[in-house]
This record gives C-alpha cells, structure tokens and sequence, in this order.
C-alpha cells in the first residue's frame, strides 16, 4: 500500500523524526482555517499518490487564508496523471504546511531491496529530484549501504550515509540523529520503503523530513491492525471494490476485453495475448486456486457491469481448479445474468473434458468456446470488434 | 537424477492436518512420493490418513528420517516453520504459504544462505516442485507432466501447468519442474535453480519463465551467459501491465523504470538466449531446439 504523504508523516512523528507542522484539509475553507492557524506563510500540497504532484500544479506556496482557499480549489480541480499521461487521479485533501526557509535540500531513502535481499539505505546532497536521473548524471554524489536486517542499521551505516553523500557539516548532526529513528520506522512498520525527498536543513539548522513516500507490505497487514485505516482513506476503483468484496483480485484497465483467468502469471500472460491479437483488455482478474462455481459466477457479474467491456475471455487451466466447477459457475451465471456480450471460454487442466462437454450441453447465443489460449484471445478480441467469429 | 526432489525424497508437511496441507499432501503421496511424517503441534502421536504426525519437525526428522519438508501453515507462522525445518536437518524446504511478509523472508532467507550452501528453500507463495515420474512435492498437477528433458523454472504457478501443457502436446516430457514463486524475496532465485539444472545430467535444456518486477531476469540471464552450457527458452508474463499496479503477485509490479518486460527481454536477447512471446511459442522454440540438437 502506497501511502498518502500526510499519512507517512503522520506514522514518521511517532517515531519522533522531524516534520513540518501541518493540518489536512477535504474543503478550501478548511485550508483557509488550517492557513489561518498555521500563520502567513504555507505549502499547499495535493494528496495524491502518482508521482510528479508539483509539475502539475499541485504544490502551492502562499501568504494569506485567502490565497490558500483558492490554492486549495485549484488543486481539488487538477486530474493528476503518472509520468507516461497514464491514470486519472483526484486529489481529496490538500496538506496544509507551514513553510520555512530552507538552506539546503538532500535525499534519504530506505528500501528492502529484492536484489540483495537486504535493507538498502541511500543518502545523497543531491535533493529534491528524481534519485534515478542522479544516479545516472551524478553517481558519485549518492551514498549507498546494505544493512542485513538480522543486525539492523549500526552507527557507522548512518555514519557512511552521512559522510558518503556529502551532507552540509551543519545538517550532520541533525541527519545522523533521524537515521536510526527511519530505520526502526522502516523495520516496526513493515515498511517496503520510506523516501524522504527532500530531506531539508532550515533557515534555522534543523533538519527535517520535507517530504514521505511510505509503502507497507501488505502481506504485514494481519500484525498491524492500523493498516486497515490508512487504507480506508484511499478511494478505489467501484469494480476493484466490489471484487474485492468477493475475494477476487481485479485491477481495473482502459481497454475491451474483459479477462477471467486463474492465477497471477496466466492473467497476466492472458493480457498479453490479447495485445498480440490486437484487443485491449479490460481488466486483470485473478480467480485464485481452488475456484467454486460461486466465485467464477460473481466474477462474470462484476466484468459485465464495465460498460466498456465488449467480449469476455475466460481463461483456465486448472490445476487445483476445477474445470467443472468453472463451467458450472459459468452456466449459471448465465442463467441469471442478462448477458450480452460474447464470452469465450477456453479450459485445460483437470476435468477439462466434463467442463467442456457441459458448456456444450448448455447453449447460450452468448456463449463460444476455443481450444487453445492463442485461438480464444484471438476470437474474445475478434467479436470485441464486433467481427463474428 | 533430476534436481531438488527425486526417488530419495522423504517428505515431512508442516501443517498436514490443516484441510488444504491435507488435500495436496495425499495427491503427492498417491503420485508416489514417500510421505513419512506430518508435524502439528499438539496432535503428536496421532496418525492423519496413515502418516505419523509429530510434534516438531526435529522429531519428525529422527524417528522418520525426513530430508524435505512442505510448508503449509498459515502466513503468520511461515517463517517460524520454515526455521524449524532448517534447525532440524531439513536439506530441501518447498514453502506453498503466500502473504508471508517480505521482512520475513529477508531475515530467514538471509540466515540460511549465510550458514549453508547445500540447503535449498523453493518459495514462499510457489505451487512446489516436481520431478515427473519421481516425486510431487507441493500442488502442481501431477498428471499433467511426463519424464523428459526440460527442466522448468517459473515465477508462476499457473504457467508452469501452461508450459508443461504446450509441451506435452509437441511430446516433450521434463525432468523437474520448479515454481520458484511470486514473492519479492524468494527463498531460491533463478540462478539457483538453473545451477542445479546445469548440472543434473538428465536435464538438457532449460525453459525460464518470469514475470514482471524486481531483477531477478536480468541477473539471470548475465549469470547463464557464463556459466550456462545449456540452452535456455525464456518467456516473461506482464508486458502489457500497467506501471506501478501489484499483478496479483506481491513481487509482480513495474516501479519507475525498474522490472519491465522489455529490460528482461533485452537481457536474455544480449546473453543468446531466444525469448518467447507465448507460452506456445515456448513449446515451440523448445521443438526446434531438440531438432537441431
């Protein structure tokens, strides 16, 4: 779960590392009251979880309530996109901060890294940009260091942070202090990450977390109850809502097709198929292992209700599903479903034959059937376009 | 021969009298693997179906003489069942839970592979291994697989019995098979397993599939540029997955400009290696390789 800035700047104060004071506001005029109390000079910052808020409009500094009213309704009328033009995102808070003047701006993060399988911390002067373009242009101004997680982070990694990514003999102390309280935050957490940029010396020499990009591992949430809530504050998609509601896992996409398949890496290489053939797909949607009747049946009632949704491809192979089962799920869906568009069902695997045969014995004008993956994608993307096939 | 599972496999499930721990265990024990214990803790000195159950893994080991152990306990005791595994003598460890926390993993990972090389753990959130013909360890249809000479190595579940499938249809058998999981921490990576395949004799060519997300390719395909003496088919899942959005696998999510389809792909093209663009393309680079050969 990706965080909210003010949502990780709210777990960073429990661990007692440095932020601006701030209010969060769902209204202008309550970015007004919040300006009012905070004194003259704010940051008002969209709440968004796409990357580049701040070239899109959605960081403002301002010097009265007025001006932040009208920062704050400009911001709520912003649609915020990721880097590529991708995503439609509304932002339904601002955070209110008191701005300062600031002396110098660096970069701190802390990762669990899949390639080492460690925690990997990086520090560097260079804040305020995207650390990928640093590393490329300016390597050298980037401290990097792997932290075993059996042992956790010792004085001489905050040490080598410090030193390694030439931060301002001012800033030293301060940065050397938050080091540890960030990497137990990371650890108690469960954190995947936690990005501070920028990480900033003020015009008064303290130093504090600007900015929080905080992710959880989800798979964490059964050991902290708290997650739960952090979550409720993210809107989702209506269709994803409602799948997950059934326990299916669904990710809303852009294009026609809409997709039922079982297991992560057969949807996901379903996607793909259905680009090969020339369709677009409407959704990824992953049944699990193990899928009943009941399951494949509310599946096809939630991608049905996608306006956009031209054909379905329902793609099996069934290793602890059952194709039966499968069929089952579909005939009934059918049955009380007012279906209409085609669905093309393609299953292998185990009780493949007893599923086919009952699609066979079960004719709906709705309802085609392929032998193989390729040949399904191709006729699921065909009647798309409203060719037959 | 064959890797990880064989003829010699004993196998102890952690979590054999949970109803999913006992439904696959029976299949592998009706495919023919040798099912000596199960642990539960509290139904010590019990039987489930015929098989002992223990109350530690380290009893198991003495009084059956386990060497690989199944986990299927749920995520929360994971990592607790995987350590007891290891501290008991356990040399192959096949982890089935998913949502085991990556903080886990990293830790217990981190700590076998710093104290032994000559253990292996495949998983967490992996459907298992199997050498077909052999043994079943985990939940992989056995029925679908047949003796052969390609060893398999995937991220995915469902696109192992994919593959497999697209290959019994050219007639092409395997000699194992292992899902290596989904997880952004997995206990084994590609390099691991494609050591392994390059030194069992019975394996002749090996089919790699991954998915989208973290390195795990690319280091894969620079490590089997030099020490690889065999072939590699290689296929990855996710090319049309939008950037930042988790594909039902924890470890399956494009970040910034890291883990995309085209940096896996560019990285097996550079090291030789062809790159499939389907599962059935697979099959089919795999036939005309075995004709060439």
């Amino acid at each position: 779960m990706d965080l909210f800035e003010y949502q990780g700047k709210e777990l960073l104060r429990k661990f007692e590392i440095p932020v601006p004071e701030g209010r969060v506001a769902s209204t202008p005029e309550e970015a007004s009251e919040a300006t009012r109390f905070l004194g003259s000079r704010v940051v008002v910052k969209a709440q968004v979880a796409v990357g580049g808020r701040g070239k899109q409009g959605g960081v403002k500094l301002v010097s009265s309530p007025e001006e932040a009213h009208e920062a704050a309704a400009q911001i709520f009328d912003i649609t915020f996109t990721d880097q590529e033009g991708r995503g439609a995102e509304r932002s339904k808070r601002v955070l209110v901060e008191r701005a300062g003047e600031l002396k110098a701006e660096y970069y701190c993060s802390f990762i669990l890294d899949r390639t080492s399988r460690k925690h990997l911390a990086i520090m560097s002067s260079e804040g305020g940009m995207d650390i990928e373009e640093v590393n490329r242009t300016n390597p050298d101004a980037i401290a990097k260091v792997t932290i075993d997680p059996l042992l956790g982070l010792s004085d001489f990694h905050a040490r080598e942070l410090v030193f390694g990514g030439n931060i301002d003999e001012e800033a030293r102390k301060g940065a050397l202090s938050i080091l540890p309280k960030l990497y137990r935050a990371l650890v108690e957490l469960d954190a995947s990450q936690i990005e501070i940029n920028p990480l900033v010396l003020t015009g008064d020499g303290k130093v504090m977390a600007l900015d929080a990009k905080v992710i959880l591992d989800d798979s964490a949430a059964f050991r902290h109850p708290f997650y739960e809530e952090l979550k409720a504050a993210h809107e989702v998609n209506e269709q994803e809502r409602k799948a997950k509601e059934h326990g299916l896992n669904l990710i809303k996409l852009d294009g026609d097709v809409g997709i039922i398949g079982n297991g992560a890496g057969l949807v996901m290489s379903t996607l793909d198929v259905v680009k090969d053939a020339g369709g677009s797909a409407a959704n990824f949607l992953d049944v699990g292992g193990g899928a009943s009747a009941e399951v494949l049946s509310n599946s096809l009632q939630i991608i049905t209700e996608n306006p956009e949704v031209k054909s379905i491809f329902i793609n099996i192979f069934g290793g602890i599903t059952r194709c039966d089962l499968v069929a089952e799920g579909i005939i009934h869906a059918l049955a009380r479903l007012d279906v209409d568009v085609p669905i093309v069902v393609r299953l292998d695997g185990t009780n493949a034959e007893q599923g086919r045969k009952m699609l066979a014995d079960a004719p709906h004008p709705m309802l085609k059937t392929a032998d193989t993956m390729l040949g399904a994608a191709e006729k699921a993307v065909a009647l798309a376009h409203g060719e037959g096939a | 021969m064959a890797i990880l599972i064989d003829d010699s496999t004993k196998l102890v499930v952690q979590g054999l009298t949970g109803s999913e721990g006992s439904f696959h265990a029976g299949r592998n024990r009706d495919y023919g693997t040798q099912l000596v214990a199960g642990v539960t803790p509290g139904k010590g000195g019990t039987d489930h179906n015929g098989t002992p159950i223990f109350h530690t893994v380290e009893e198991a080991v003495r009084e059956t003489g386990a060497n690989t152990s199944m986990v299927f306990v749920p995520a929360r005791f994971a990592a607790d069942a995987i350590l007891e595994s290891y501290e008991s003598g356990i040399k192959t460890i096949v982890a089935i839970t998913e949502h085991v926390p990556a903080l886990d993993m990293a830790r217990v990972v981190g700590y076998i592979r710093a104290r032994s090389d000559d253990v292996s753990l495949i998983g967490p959130n992996c459907p298992g291994v199997i050498s077909p013909g052999k043994a079943n360890v985990g939940i992989i249809p056995g029925e679908i697989c047949s003796p052969g000479p390609v060893g398999l190595v995937s991220r995915s579940g469902t696109l192992v019995y994919q593959i497999v499938h697209e290959l019994t249809q050219l007639g092409i058998g395997q000699s194992t098979c292992v899902g290596i999981g989904g997880d952004p921490v997995p206990g084994s990576d590609f390099i691991d397993v494609l050591s392994k395949f390059e030194a069992d004799p019975e394996t002749e060519l090996v089919v790699l599939v991954g998915e989208i997300g973290g390195d795990a390719e690319e280091r894969a395909a620079a490590w089997a540029k030099q020490n690889m003496s065999k072939p590699i088919v290689a296929y990855f899942a996710g090319r049309e997955a939008p950037p930042g959005k988790r594909m039902g696998h924890a470890g399956a999510i494009v970040s910034g400009s890291k883990g995309t389809w085209q940096a896996k792909a560019d990285a097996f093209e550079a090291a030789g290696f062809p790159v499939a663009k389907n599962p059935t393309q697979v099959a089919e680079i795999v036939a005309g390789l075995r004709s060439k050969a």
